[in-house]
Protein backbone atom coordinates (compact mmCIF):
# COMPACT_ATOMS: atom_id res chain seq x y z
CA UNK A 1 0.00 0.00 0.00
CA UNK A 2 1.59 3.30 0.88
CA UNK A 3 5.57 3.04 0.57
CA UNK A 4 7.84 5.32 1.18
CA UNK A 5 11.78 6.15 1.37
CA UNK A 6 13.79 8.72 2.06
CA UNK A 7 16.92 6.81 1.12
CA UNK A 8 17.87 7.48 -2.57
CA UNK A 9 17.43 4.70 -4.91
CA UNK A 10 18.70 5.08 -7.99
CA UNK A 11 15.53 5.90 -10.38
CA UNK A 12 15.00 2.69 -13.02
CA UNK A 13 12.51 3.87 -15.60
CA UNK A 14 9.37 1.95 -15.35
CA UNK A 15 7.53 1.65 -17.67
CA UNK A 16 3.56 3.21 -16.67
CA UNK A 17 1.06 0.89 -15.80
CA UNK A 18 -2.14 1.62 -17.89
CA UNK A 19 -4.47 1.64 -15.07
CA UNK A 20 -2.39 2.51 -11.66
CA UNK A 21 -4.07 1.57 -7.93
CA UNK A 22 -2.72 4.89 -6.81
CA UNK A 23 -3.94 8.56 -6.98
CA UNK A 24 -0.37 9.96 -5.93
CA UNK A 25 3.03 9.03 -6.66
CA UNK A 26 5.69 11.00 -5.73
CA UNK A 27 9.51 9.89 -6.86
CA UNK A 28 12.60 10.66 -5.55
CA UNK A 29 11.48 14.20 -5.20
CA UNK A 30 13.84 17.32 -4.54
CA UNK A 31 12.87 20.63 -3.83
CA UNK A 32 15.26 23.33 -3.80
CA UNK A 33 14.31 26.90 -4.07
CA UNK A 34 15.94 30.40 -3.58
CA UNK A 35 14.21 33.19 -1.77
CA UNK A 36 15.40 36.22 -0.27
CA UNK A 37 15.10 37.15 3.57
CA UNK A 38 13.11 40.11 3.04
CA UNK A 39 9.30 40.07 3.15
CA UNK A 40 8.95 42.91 0.84
CA UNK A 41 12.41 43.06 -2.08
CA UNK A 42 12.46 46.68 -3.50
CA UNK A 43 15.38 47.65 -5.83
CA UNK A 44 16.18 50.15 -3.12
CA UNK A 45 17.46 47.93 -0.82
CA UNK A 46 19.34 45.91 -3.47
CA UNK A 47 20.97 48.91 -4.26
CA UNK A 48 22.56 49.30 -0.79
CA UNK A 49 23.29 46.06 -0.41
CA UNK A 50 25.28 45.91 -3.99
CA UNK A 51 26.88 48.50 -2.31
CA UNK A 52 27.90 46.56 0.79
CA UNK A 53 28.21 43.55 -1.17
CA UNK A 54 26.37 42.00 0.79
CA UNK A 55 23.36 38.57 -0.84
CA UNK A 56 20.84 38.28 0.92
CA UNK A 57 19.19 35.31 -1.80
CA UNK A 58 19.11 32.04 0.55
CA UNK A 59 18.93 28.40 -0.96
CA UNK A 60 16.09 26.37 0.99
CA UNK A 61 16.56 22.87 0.69
CA UNK A 62 12.43 21.97 1.51
CA UNK A 63 12.11 18.22 0.42
CA UNK A 64 15.45 16.05 -0.21
CA UNK A 65 14.39 13.08 -1.93
CA UNK A 66 11.39 12.36 -0.65
CA UNK A 67 9.30 9.38 -2.44
CA UNK A 68 5.88 7.57 -1.46
CA UNK A 69 2.40 6.65 -3.21
CA UNK A 70 -0.65 6.99 -1.96
CA UNK A 71 -3.74 4.19 -2.86
CA UNK A 72 -6.86 5.64 -4.47
CA UNK A 73 -9.08 6.91 -1.75
CA UNK A 74 -7.01 6.82 0.99
CA UNK A 75 -5.97 9.13 3.70
CA UNK A 76 -2.59 10.38 4.16
CA UNK A 77 -1.75 12.84 7.03
CA UNK A 78 1.81 14.65 6.86
CA UNK A 79 3.04 15.79 10.39
CA UNK A 80 6.08 17.73 11.22
CA UNK A 81 7.24 20.29 12.80
CA UNK A 82 7.42 24.12 11.03
CA UNK A 83 9.76 24.62 8.32
CA UNK A 84 9.67 20.58 8.11
CA UNK A 85 8.55 21.05 4.63
CA UNK A 86 5.09 19.35 4.87
CA UNK A 87 3.93 22.93 2.81
CA UNK A 88 6.27 23.07 0.34
CA UNK A 89 5.77 19.10 -0.66
CA UNK A 90 2.17 19.70 -0.63
CA UNK A 91 2.31 22.59 -3.29
CA UNK A 92 4.86 20.18 -5.49
CA UNK A 93 2.04 17.92 -5.91
CA UNK A 94 -0.62 20.47 -6.56
CA UNK A 95 1.49 21.53 -9.21
CA UNK A 96 2.03 25.19 -8.24
CA UNK A 97 5.83 24.38 -7.76
CA UNK A 98 8.09 22.54 -10.06
CA UNK A 99 9.98 19.74 -8.67
CA UNK A 100 13.84 20.40 -8.85
CA UNK A 101 14.74 17.14 -9.38
CA UNK A 102 12.51 14.02 -9.55
CA UNK A 103 8.91 12.94 -10.61
CA UNK A 104 5.26 13.62 -9.18
CA UNK A 105 2.55 12.31 -11.16
CA UNK A 106 -1.46 12.67 -9.93
CA UNK A 107 -4.14 11.08 -11.11
CA UNK A 108 -7.48 12.21 -10.97
CA UNK A 109 -9.04 16.29 -10.15
CA UNK A 110 -7.52 18.47 -7.19
CA UNK A 111 -8.96 20.55 -5.60
CA UNK A 112 -6.45 23.05 -2.94
CA UNK A 113 -6.42 24.35 0.54
CA UNK A 114 -3.14 25.22 0.83
CA UNK A 115 -3.84 28.90 1.49
CA UNK A 116 -7.11 31.01 1.71
CA UNK A 117 -7.10 31.00 -2.10
CA UNK A 118 -10.53 32.29 -2.21
CA UNK A 119 -11.16 36.01 -1.71
CA UNK A 120 -8.22 37.22 -2.94
CA UNK A 121 -9.32 40.03 -4.60
CA UNK A 122 -10.71 41.93 -1.46
CA UNK A 123 -12.73 44.44 -3.13
CA UNK A 124 -15.15 41.69 -4.85
CA UNK A 125 -18.14 40.14 -3.36
CA UNK A 126 -17.37 36.14 -2.15
CA UNK A 127 -19.60 35.01 -4.73
CA UNK A 128 -17.56 36.59 -7.19
CA UNK A 129 -14.51 34.97 -5.92
CA UNK A 130 -15.44 31.78 -5.71
CA UNK A 131 -16.01 32.04 -9.23
CA UNK A 132 -13.02 33.47 -9.77
CA UNK A 133 -11.32 30.73 -7.66
CA UNK A 134 -13.06 28.19 -9.50
CA UNK A 135 -12.21 29.59 -12.92
CA UNK A 136 -8.93 29.34 -11.97
CA UNK A 137 -8.51 25.71 -10.86
CA UNK A 138 -10.10 25.25 -14.25
CA UNK A 139 -14.11 24.19 -13.49
CA UNK A 140 -16.11 25.63 -16.05
CA UNK A 141 -19.04 28.87 -15.10
CA UNK A 142 -21.57 25.62 -15.38
CA UNK A 143 -20.08 23.65 -12.81
CA UNK A 144 -19.54 26.53 -10.56
CA UNK A 145 -23.46 27.41 -10.86
CA UNK A 146 -24.29 23.91 -10.11
CA UNK A 147 -21.94 23.97 -7.14
CA UNK A 148 -22.79 27.12 -6.01
CA UNK A 149 -25.66 26.69 -3.32
CA UNK A 150 -23.73 24.07 -1.60
CA UNK A 151 -20.81 26.03 -1.31
CA UNK A 152 -22.46 29.05 0.17
CA UNK A 153 -25.07 26.96 1.71
CA UNK A 154 -22.08 25.10 3.43
CA UNK A 155 -19.65 28.06 4.67
CA UNK A 156 -23.27 29.78 6.01
CA UNK A 157 -22.34 33.42 5.39
CA UNK A 158 -26.03 34.36 4.25
CA UNK A 159 -25.98 37.71 3.15
CA UNK A 160 -22.32 38.24 3.15
CA UNK A 161 -21.62 36.50 -0.25
CA UNK A 162 -22.75 39.34 -1.98
CA UNK A 163 -20.54 42.02 0.01
CA UNK A 164 -16.69 42.81 -0.90
CA UNK A 165 -14.45 39.68 1.24
CA UNK A 166 -12.63 43.29 2.37
CA UNK A 167 -15.38 43.54 5.08
CA UNK A 168 -15.19 39.22 6.30
CA UNK A 169 -13.37 37.97 9.16
CA UNK A 170 -10.78 35.91 9.28
CA UNK A 171 -13.08 32.70 10.53
CA UNK A 172 -15.48 33.78 7.28
CA UNK A 173 -12.60 33.92 5.05
CA UNK A 174 -11.29 30.79 6.54
CA UNK A 175 -15.38 29.22 6.20
CA UNK A 176 -15.54 30.28 2.73
CA UNK A 177 -12.12 28.89 1.25
CA UNK A 178 -12.74 25.38 3.16
CA UNK A 179 -16.05 25.26 1.68
CA UNK A 180 -15.09 25.79 -1.82
CA UNK A 181 -11.97 23.50 -1.64
CA UNK A 182 -14.87 20.33 -0.39
CA UNK A 183 -16.99 20.83 -2.28
CA UNK A 184 -15.89 21.13 -5.58
CA UNK A 185 -15.87 16.66 -5.95
CA UNK A 186 -12.25 16.44 -6.12
CA UNK A 187 -10.80 13.01 -6.92
CA UNK A 188 -7.54 14.61 -4.65
CA UNK A 189 -8.14 17.14 -1.80
CA UNK A 190 -5.14 18.62 -0.74
CA UNK A 191 -5.46 20.45 2.69
CA UNK A 192 -2.51 22.16 4.71
CA UNK A 193 -4.02 23.12 7.97
CA UNK A 194 -7.22 24.20 7.97
CA UNK A 195 -10.05 22.14 9.96
CA UNK A 196 -9.36 25.40 12.37
CA UNK A 197 -11.57 27.58 10.74
CA UNK A 198 -14.08 29.38 11.91
CA UNK A 199 -15.82 28.78 15.37
CA UNK A 200 -16.33 25.32 17.42
CA UNK A 201 -19.75 24.55 15.51
CA UNK A 202 -18.07 24.95 11.90
CA UNK A 203 -14.82 23.17 13.06
CA UNK A 204 -16.91 20.47 14.20
CA UNK A 205 -18.98 20.78 10.75
CA UNK A 206 -15.61 20.64 8.92
CA UNK A 207 -14.04 17.60 10.72
CA UNK A 208 -17.61 15.84 9.71
CA UNK A 209 -17.43 16.93 6.40
CA UNK A 210 -13.82 15.70 5.80
CA UNK A 211 -15.28 12.47 7.47
CA UNK A 212 -17.44 12.31 4.81
CA UNK A 213 -15.07 13.01 2.16
CA UNK A 214 -12.50 10.00 3.82
CA UNK A 215 -15.65 7.41 3.80
CA UNK A 216 -16.20 8.53 0.06
CA UNK A 217 -13.73 7.65 -2.55
CA UNK A 218 -12.07 10.61 -2.39
CA UNK A 219 -7.78 10.73 -1.93
CA UNK A 220 -6.57 13.23 0.43
CA UNK A 221 -3.70 14.57 1.85
CA UNK A 222 -4.02 16.25 4.87
CA UNK A 223 -1.16 18.53 6.82
CA UNK A 224 -2.23 19.18 10.31
CA UNK A 225 -0.89 19.84 13.48
CA UNK A 226 -3.83 19.35 15.37
CA UNK A 227 -2.96 15.42 16.28
CA UNK A 228 -6.13 14.07 16.88
CA UNK A 229 -7.37 15.15 14.23
CA UNK A 230 -5.08 12.99 11.87
CA UNK A 231 -5.12 9.99 14.12
CA UNK A 232 -9.21 10.28 13.87
CA UNK A 233 -9.10 10.95 9.62
CA UNK A 234 -5.20 9.45 8.36
CA UNK A 235 -4.85 5.81 7.21
CA UNK A 236 -1.20 6.31 7.46
CA UNK A 237 0.93 9.14 7.96
CA UNK A 238 4.41 10.59 7.27
CA UNK A 239 6.29 11.91 9.42
CA UNK A 240 8.13 14.73 8.11
CA UNK A 241 11.43 16.49 9.42
CA UNK A 242 14.50 18.72 7.51
CA UNK A 243 12.64 17.78 4.38
CA UNK A 244 13.24 13.94 4.75
CA UNK A 245 10.73 11.21 6.13
CA UNK A 246 11.63 10.59 9.19
CA UNK A 247 8.65 7.71 9.56
CA UNK A 248 5.68 6.48 7.82
CA UNK A 249 3.25 4.16 9.11
CA UNK A 250 0.01 3.48 10.64
CA UNK A 251 -1.16 6.82 12.54
CA UNK A 252 -0.82 6.18 16.46
CA UNK A 253 2.47 4.78 15.97
CA UNK A 254 3.88 7.49 13.78
CA UNK A 255 2.02 10.35 16.33
CA UNK A 256 3.38 8.78 19.27
CA UNK A 257 6.70 8.37 17.89
CA UNK A 258 6.25 12.12 16.75
CA UNK A 259 5.37 13.36 20.09
CA UNK A 260 8.59 11.48 21.81
CA UNK A 261 10.25 13.62 19.47
CA UNK A 262 8.95 16.43 20.32
CA UNK A 263 9.01 16.20 24.20
CA UNK A 264 5.92 16.64 24.61
CA UNK A 265 2.93 15.17 27.12
CA UNK A 266 -0.27 13.19 26.00
CA UNK A 267 -2.37 16.29 26.60
CA UNK A 268 -5.39 17.86 24.98
CA UNK A 269 -3.56 20.79 24.09
CA UNK A 270 -0.79 19.11 22.17
CA UNK A 271 -3.03 17.19 20.42
CA UNK A 272 -6.28 19.49 19.98
CA UNK A 273 -7.30 21.04 16.22
CA UNK A 274 -6.02 24.97 17.30
CA UNK B 1 -11.84 8.26 -24.34
CA UNK B 2 -8.56 8.64 -24.95
CA UNK B 3 -5.78 6.20 -23.38
CA UNK B 4 -3.74 7.02 -20.19
CA UNK B 5 -0.60 7.10 -22.62
CA UNK B 6 -2.03 9.72 -24.68
CA UNK B 7 -3.25 11.89 -21.98
CA UNK B 8 0.20 11.33 -20.18
CA UNK B 9 1.75 13.71 -23.27
CA UNK B 10 -0.07 16.07 -22.54
CA UNK B 11 2.29 16.41 -18.92
CA UNK B 12 1.17 18.91 -16.12
CA UNK B 13 -1.14 20.95 -17.39
CA UNK B 14 -3.61 18.06 -19.06
CA UNK B 15 -6.72 18.30 -16.83
CA UNK B 16 -6.88 14.61 -15.11
CA UNK B 17 -3.94 13.45 -14.78
CA UNK B 18 -0.51 15.25 -14.19
CA UNK B 19 3.04 14.80 -14.48
CA UNK B 20 5.45 16.89 -13.00
CA UNK B 21 8.87 17.17 -13.77
CA UNK B 22 11.72 19.20 -13.52
CA UNK B 23 11.71 22.19 -16.13
CA UNK B 24 13.97 22.13 -18.68
CA UNK B 25 15.72 25.73 -19.61
CA UNK B 26 13.30 26.56 -16.69
CA UNK B 27 10.52 26.77 -19.32
CA UNK B 28 7.34 24.74 -18.87
CA UNK B 29 6.21 22.43 -21.75
CA UNK B 30 4.60 25.37 -24.04
CA UNK B 31 2.53 23.71 -26.41
CA UNK B 32 0.50 22.92 -23.28
CA UNK B 33 0.81 25.64 -21.22
CA UNK B 34 -0.63 27.85 -24.21
CA UNK B 35 -3.40 25.02 -24.59
CA UNK B 36 -4.09 25.46 -20.62
CA UNK B 37 -3.65 29.20 -21.38
CA UNK B 38 -6.56 29.17 -23.69
CA UNK B 39 -8.57 27.06 -22.03
CA UNK B 40 -9.13 29.70 -18.64
CA UNK B 41 -9.51 32.40 -20.79
CA UNK B 42 -12.68 32.55 -19.19
CA UNK B 43 -11.09 33.60 -15.89
CA UNK B 44 -9.53 36.46 -17.41
CA UNK B 45 -12.13 38.17 -18.42
CA UNK B 46 -14.39 36.93 -15.21
CA UNK B 47 -11.64 38.69 -13.85
CA UNK B 48 -11.33 42.05 -15.81
CA UNK B 49 -15.01 42.40 -15.43
CA UNK B 50 -15.39 41.71 -11.97
CA UNK B 51 -12.80 44.61 -11.70
CA UNK B 52 -14.68 47.15 -13.35
CA UNK B 53 -17.84 46.09 -11.56
CA UNK B 54 -15.76 46.39 -8.38
CA UNK B 55 -15.12 49.91 -9.48
CA UNK B 56 -18.79 50.41 -9.93
CA UNK B 57 -18.17 50.69 -13.92
CA UNK B 58 -21.89 48.78 -14.20
CA UNK B 59 -23.60 52.14 -13.29
CA UNK B 60 -24.47 55.61 -15.34
CA UNK B 61 -22.69 57.40 -12.89
CA UNK B 62 -19.56 55.19 -13.34
CA UNK B 63 -19.75 55.14 -17.00
CA UNK B 64 -20.23 58.72 -17.20
CA UNK B 65 -17.14 59.43 -15.28
CA UNK B 66 -15.15 56.35 -17.66
CA UNK B 67 -16.15 58.81 -20.19
CA UNK B 68 -15.54 62.51 -18.32
CA UNK B 69 -12.33 61.19 -16.64
CA UNK B 70 -10.01 61.23 -19.93
CA UNK B 71 -11.90 63.96 -21.47
CA UNK B 72 -11.02 65.94 -18.57
CA UNK B 73 -7.28 65.09 -18.72
CA UNK B 74 -7.20 65.72 -22.71
CA UNK B 75 -8.10 68.89 -21.43
CA UNK B 76 -5.85 69.94 -19.41
CA UNK B 77 -2.89 68.08 -21.46
CA UNK B 78 -4.31 70.62 -24.40
CA UNK B 79 -4.55 73.56 -22.11
CA UNK B 80 -0.98 72.82 -21.25
CA UNK B 81 -0.02 72.71 -25.12
CA UNK B 82 -1.52 76.01 -25.77
CA UNK B 83 -0.03 77.83 -23.18
CA UNK B 84 3.29 75.92 -23.34
CA UNK B 85 3.29 76.52 -27.26
CA UNK B 86 1.68 80.07 -27.07
CA UNK B 87 -0.67 79.34 -29.80
CA UNK B 88 -4.30 79.18 -30.83
CA UNK B 89 -6.14 75.81 -30.59
CA UNK B 90 -8.25 74.13 -32.74
CA UNK B 91 -10.48 71.54 -32.02
CA UNK B 92 -8.70 69.40 -34.88
CA UNK B 93 -5.59 69.79 -32.75
CA UNK B 94 -7.38 68.67 -29.78
CA UNK B 95 -8.86 65.61 -31.53
CA UNK B 96 -5.14 64.82 -32.48
CA UNK B 97 -4.05 65.01 -29.20
CA UNK B 98 -7.25 63.14 -27.44
CA UNK B 99 -6.47 60.50 -30.14
CA UNK B 100 -2.74 60.07 -29.57
CA UNK B 101 -3.82 60.54 -25.68
CA UNK B 102 -6.27 57.86 -25.08
CA UNK B 103 -4.30 55.04 -26.76
CA UNK B 104 -1.05 55.86 -24.96
CA UNK B 105 -3.36 55.28 -21.86
CA UNK B 106 -4.43 52.20 -23.14
CA UNK B 107 -0.68 51.11 -23.32
CA UNK B 108 0.47 52.97 -19.88
CA UNK B 109 -2.31 51.50 -17.78
CA UNK B 110 -2.28 48.06 -19.14
CA UNK B 111 1.72 48.13 -18.06
CA UNK B 112 0.62 49.84 -14.31
CA UNK B 113 -1.92 47.66 -13.72
CA UNK B 114 0.05 44.41 -15.11
CA UNK B 115 2.69 45.15 -12.62
CA UNK B 116 0.09 44.59 -9.59
CA UNK B 117 -1.11 41.51 -11.17
CA UNK B 118 0.76 39.45 -9.52
CA UNK B 119 1.44 40.77 -6.37
CA UNK B 120 -2.12 41.51 -6.18
CA UNK B 121 -3.05 37.75 -6.16
CA UNK B 122 -1.08 36.36 -4.05
CA UNK B 123 -3.39 34.27 -2.28
CA UNK B 124 -4.69 32.21 -5.03
CA UNK B 125 -1.19 32.16 -6.44
CA UNK B 126 -0.31 30.60 -3.37
CA UNK B 127 -3.16 27.97 -3.92
CA UNK B 128 -3.93 27.39 -6.88
CA UNK B 129 -2.16 25.98 -10.33
CA UNK B 130 -2.95 27.47 -13.16
CA UNK B 131 -0.91 29.66 -15.60
CA UNK B 132 0.36 33.11 -13.85
CA UNK B 133 0.05 35.34 -17.53
CA UNK B 134 -3.81 35.16 -16.82
CA UNK B 135 -3.62 37.88 -14.06
CA UNK B 136 -1.61 40.78 -16.47
CA UNK B 137 -3.13 39.50 -19.55
CA UNK B 138 -6.34 40.32 -17.50
CA UNK B 139 -5.70 43.92 -16.39
CA UNK B 140 -4.60 44.77 -20.32
CA UNK B 141 -8.64 43.21 -21.23
CA UNK B 142 -9.39 45.34 -17.78
CA UNK B 143 -7.34 48.51 -19.34
CA UNK B 144 -9.22 47.39 -22.93
CA UNK B 145 -12.31 47.47 -21.68
CA UNK B 146 -12.19 50.97 -20.58
CA UNK B 147 -10.69 52.18 -23.47
CA UNK B 148 -13.53 51.10 -25.83
CA UNK B 149 -15.30 54.51 -24.52
CA UNK B 150 -13.08 57.18 -25.13
CA UNK B 151 -12.95 56.22 -28.60
CA UNK B 152 -16.93 57.53 -28.36
CA UNK B 153 -15.64 60.83 -26.88
CA UNK B 154 -13.26 60.70 -29.76
CA UNK B 155 -15.49 60.08 -32.73
CA UNK B 156 -17.31 63.11 -31.17
CA UNK B 157 -14.49 65.27 -31.72
CA UNK B 158 -13.60 63.98 -34.58
CA UNK B 159 -16.89 64.73 -36.11
CA UNK B 160 -16.94 68.25 -34.55
CA UNK B 161 -13.33 69.24 -35.86
CA UNK B 162 -14.87 68.59 -39.60
CA UNK B 163 -11.97 65.25 -39.81
CA UNK B 164 -12.10 63.07 -42.41
CA UNK B 165 -14.46 60.06 -42.23
CA UNK B 166 -12.87 57.63 -44.31
CA UNK B 167 -12.78 53.54 -44.70
CA UNK B 168 -8.93 54.30 -44.65
CA UNK B 169 -9.56 55.07 -40.66
CA UNK B 170 -10.11 51.01 -40.41
CA UNK B 171 -6.45 50.78 -40.13
CA UNK B 172 -6.49 52.13 -36.51
CA UNK B 173 -7.94 48.97 -35.81
CA UNK B 174 -5.18 46.50 -36.58
CA UNK B 175 -2.62 49.68 -35.18
CA UNK B 176 -4.79 49.23 -31.96
CA UNK B 177 -4.38 45.78 -32.12
CA UNK B 178 -0.40 45.89 -32.37
CA UNK B 179 -0.10 48.32 -29.03
CA UNK B 180 -2.40 45.80 -27.57
CA UNK B 181 -0.19 42.67 -27.85
CA UNK B 182 2.96 45.05 -27.13
CA UNK B 183 0.71 46.34 -24.05
CA UNK B 184 0.68 42.51 -23.07
CA UNK B 185 4.15 42.12 -23.14
CA UNK B 186 5.02 45.00 -21.06
CA UNK B 187 2.71 43.59 -18.17
CA UNK B 188 3.70 40.56 -18.33
CA UNK B 189 7.23 41.57 -17.83
CA UNK B 190 6.37 44.34 -15.61
CA UNK B 191 4.62 41.96 -13.39
CA UNK B 192 7.39 39.21 -13.19
CA UNK B 193 9.74 41.96 -12.46
CA UNK B 194 7.23 43.40 -9.48
CA UNK B 195 7.52 39.82 -7.81
CA UNK B 196 11.76 40.72 -7.26
CA UNK B 197 11.14 44.40 -6.89
CA UNK B 198 7.91 45.85 -5.03
CA UNK B 199 9.16 49.54 -5.28
CA UNK B 200 9.11 49.15 -9.28
CA UNK B 201 5.67 50.55 -9.63
CA UNK B 202 6.49 53.57 -7.79
CA UNK B 203 9.26 54.16 -10.19
CA UNK B 204 6.79 53.10 -13.27
CA UNK B 205 4.61 55.80 -12.39
CA UNK B 206 7.61 58.18 -13.13
CA UNK B 207 8.70 56.16 -16.57
CA UNK B 208 5.15 56.21 -17.52
CA UNK B 209 4.85 59.78 -17.58
CA UNK B 210 8.51 60.36 -19.44
CA UNK B 211 7.34 57.95 -22.02
CA UNK B 212 3.97 60.12 -22.65
CA UNK B 213 5.99 63.34 -22.87
CA UNK B 214 8.42 61.55 -25.29
CA UNK B 215 5.80 60.38 -27.29
CA UNK B 216 4.11 62.25 -30.80
CA UNK B 217 0.89 63.05 -28.15
CA UNK B 218 1.75 66.83 -27.30
CA UNK B 219 3.77 67.18 -30.14
CA UNK B 220 4.03 65.92 -33.76
CA UNK B 221 6.93 64.70 -35.66
CA UNK B 222 7.15 67.01 -37.63
CA UNK B 223 7.63 69.79 -35.41
CA UNK B 224 10.69 67.54 -34.29
CA UNK B 225 14.01 69.23 -35.69
CA UNK B 226 15.33 66.85 -38.61
CA UNK B 227 18.46 65.60 -37.29
CA UNK B 228 17.10 64.25 -34.17
CA UNK B 229 14.17 62.52 -36.30
CA UNK B 230 15.96 59.27 -35.73
CA UNK B 231 16.23 59.20 -32.33
CA UNK B 232 11.98 59.15 -32.16
CA UNK B 233 12.44 55.18 -33.59
CA UNK B 234 14.03 54.47 -30.32
CA UNK B 235 10.60 55.05 -28.67
CA UNK B 236 8.41 51.89 -29.26
CA UNK B 237 4.99 53.39 -29.29
CA UNK B 238 6.44 56.43 -32.10
CA UNK B 239 5.35 54.05 -35.22
CA UNK B 240 2.21 52.87 -34.13
CA UNK B 241 1.05 56.64 -32.81
CA UNK B 242 2.03 58.10 -35.92
CA UNK B 243 0.50 55.31 -38.03
CA UNK B 244 -2.60 55.59 -35.45
CA UNK B 245 -2.60 59.32 -36.36
CA UNK B 246 -2.54 59.20 -40.26
CA UNK B 247 -5.05 56.81 -40.46
CA UNK B 248 -7.76 57.99 -37.81
CA UNK B 249 -7.00 61.53 -37.93
CA UNK B 250 -6.59 62.42 -41.41
CA UNK B 251 -8.40 59.21 -42.97
CA UNK B 252 -4.73 58.52 -44.98
CA UNK B 253 -3.67 54.89 -45.33
CA UNK B 254 -0.19 54.72 -43.66
CA UNK B 255 2.97 54.06 -44.65
CA UNK B 256 3.72 50.32 -44.71
CA UNK B 257 7.85 50.77 -42.93
CA UNK B 258 5.44 52.78 -39.71
CA UNK B 259 3.18 49.53 -39.97
CA UNK B 260 6.20 46.73 -39.91
CA UNK B 261 7.84 48.62 -37.34
CA UNK B 262 4.52 48.32 -34.91
CA UNK B 263 3.92 45.28 -35.41
CA UNK B 264 7.77 44.13 -34.89
CA UNK B 265 7.94 46.07 -31.87
CA UNK B 266 4.51 44.39 -30.75
CA UNK B 267 5.81 40.79 -31.11
CA UNK B 268 9.29 41.61 -29.63
CA UNK B 269 7.23 42.45 -26.59
CA UNK B 270 5.22 39.72 -26.29
CA UNK B 271 7.84 37.22 -27.21
CA UNK B 272 10.44 38.60 -24.52
CA UNK B 273 7.73 39.83 -21.53
CA UNK B 274 5.72 36.58 -22.06
CA UNK B 275 8.73 34.22 -22.10
CA UNK B 276 10.49 36.20 -18.97
CA UNK B 277 7.25 35.88 -17.18
CA UNK B 278 6.32 32.12 -17.76
CA UNK B 279 10.41 31.51 -17.20
CA UNK B 280 9.90 33.37 -13.73
CA UNK B 281 5.93 32.11 -12.97
CA UNK B 282 7.00 29.07 -11.09
CA UNK B 283 9.05 30.82 -8.37
CA UNK B 284 6.28 32.99 -7.69
CA UNK B 285 4.95 30.98 -5.08
CA UNK B 286 8.05 31.24 -3.06
CA UNK B 287 8.58 34.64 -3.60
CA UNK B 288 5.20 36.11 -2.62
Amino acid sequence: MLSASSNPVPAIAEPPAPATDWAVKVEHLVLTYKTTVEKKPTFKKALVRLGRRQRIVREIQAVRDVSFDVPHGAVLGIIGVNGAGKSTLMRTVAGILPPTSGRIEVHGRVSTLLALGVGFKGDVSGRENVVLGGLAAGLTKEQLAQKYDEIAEFAELGDFMDMPMRTYSSGMFGRLAFSVAVNMDPDILLIDEALSVGDARFREKSFEKMRELCRSSSTILLVSHGLNAIRKLADEVIWLHQGEIAMRGEATEVIQAYKRFLDVRESDIADDDV
Amino acid sequence: MSTIAERRDAGEFASEIHVYEPHKVGLPPLGAYLTQLWGRREFAFELARSDLRSKHFNTALGQLWLVLNPLLLGLVYFALVLIIGRRGGSIAGLALLLLALFTFRLVSTSISQGARSVVGGGRLILNTAFPRTLLPLSSVLTCFMLFLPTLGVYAIVHVAAGLPVRPEILWGIPIVATMVVFAAGGAMFVAAVQVYFRDLTSFLRYMLRIWLYLSPILWTAAQVPERYKPLLYLNPLYPPLTALSEAVNFGVTPPARLLLLSVAWAVAAFVVGGLFFISREREFAVRL
